[in-house]
């Protein structure tokens, strides 16, 4: 297994993953560093990720959208906020518009990276994302509800079964 | 803990594109049912019907500020932070995952990282 702990805090609107990878810091580093590589899995297969702008320096803006099986095109970015490679990485992941501008209205959340060696040729990565807000997570869960995040916990064919009863009426 | 009739209502509620459209706009919490209709090319009557559909379901509440009656979304701020928790969770495992398949790929030598690192 490669994700080793997953830690969540609802009251501190905080959620930690630990994943564990048979390579070098260096390597899992490049998976942030470089754009072609990110873009391998920052999106879901059904959603592919191109980063049209990406320098890792502090202060600077990544800049990103996914393609959907529709064509459509959500897009998002990164405000970074450190960098210390190969060690961490912290950004502020945001939603931005049909222009590339950030989103204001959209909650933003705080991610911070760390990697570590930890011996054996093996490399520790932890993520650490923070949310805002109880409101913001709110209008997480209210988007969501219309992009299908509730398929994600496993409501999929509960909704698929009103839809059809509500579309026959 | 919700009932199975609860959930049902809740799914129903949301099956409908405009209704979960109000759910999204009522967060903030500042417009009344007249004001909501505005966004939409249906009837205030209609909207109305929308409204109670959802309030029927929990989704959203009528709160009344000075003489004005706004729609507010009601949500359960816990139980949305577990939910946003636990969606986050699956998005970073995906990612996680196909971390570990490029990782894996290297061993494999079918990786085409190489071409890109130049």
């Amino acid at each position: 297994m490669t994700v080793t702990a997953v830690r969540k805090d609802p009251d501190a609107l905080t959620l930690t993953l630990t994943a564990e990878f048979d390579a070098s810091p260096e390597r899992v580093w490049q998976l942030w560093a470089d754009p072609r590589q990110l873009e391998r899995w920052w999106g879901p297969p059904t959603y592919p990720a191109t980063f049209t702008r990406h320098d890792l320096a502090p202060g600077s803006r990544v800049e990103y959208h996914m393609t959907g099986p529709e064509g459509d095109q959500p897009r998002g970015y990164w405000d970074v906020l450190e960098v210390d490679p190969p060690r961490s990485l912290a950004f502020r992941d945001g939603f931005a518009n049909e222009d590339g501008s950030p989103n204001e209205e959209l909650p933003q959340t705080i991610a911070r990276v760390t990697i570590a060696d930890i011996g054996g040729g093996r490399t520790r990565m932890s993520i650490e994302s923070v949310f805002p807000s109880a409101e913001a997570m709110e209008q997480i869960v209210a988007m969501g509800v219309e992009e299908g995040l509730t398929q994600a916990v496993g409501q999929i064919d509960a909704i698929l079964a009103e839809d059809a009863v509500v579309r026959r009426s | 803990m919700q009932t199975g009739t609860d959930i049902d209502r809740v799914f129903a509620a949301l099956a409908d594109p405009t209704r979960r459209d109000i759910v999204r706009r009522s967060i903030a919490g500042q417009e009344g049912v007249a004001e909501l209709a505005d966004h939409y090319p249906m009837s205030f009557a209609a909207v109305q019907k929308h409204v109670a559909v959802l309030e029927r379901a929990g989704l959203v509440t009528k709160q009344r500020i000075g003489r004005r009656k706004v729609v507010r979304t009601h949500a359960d701020g816990l139980a949305a932070a577990r939910r946003v928790l636990d969606h986050y969770e699956e998005l970073w495992r995906g990612r996680i995952d196909r971390m570990a398949d490029l990782i894996t790929e290297d061993t494999e030598g079918t990786d085409k990282t190489r071409e890109t690192q130049a």
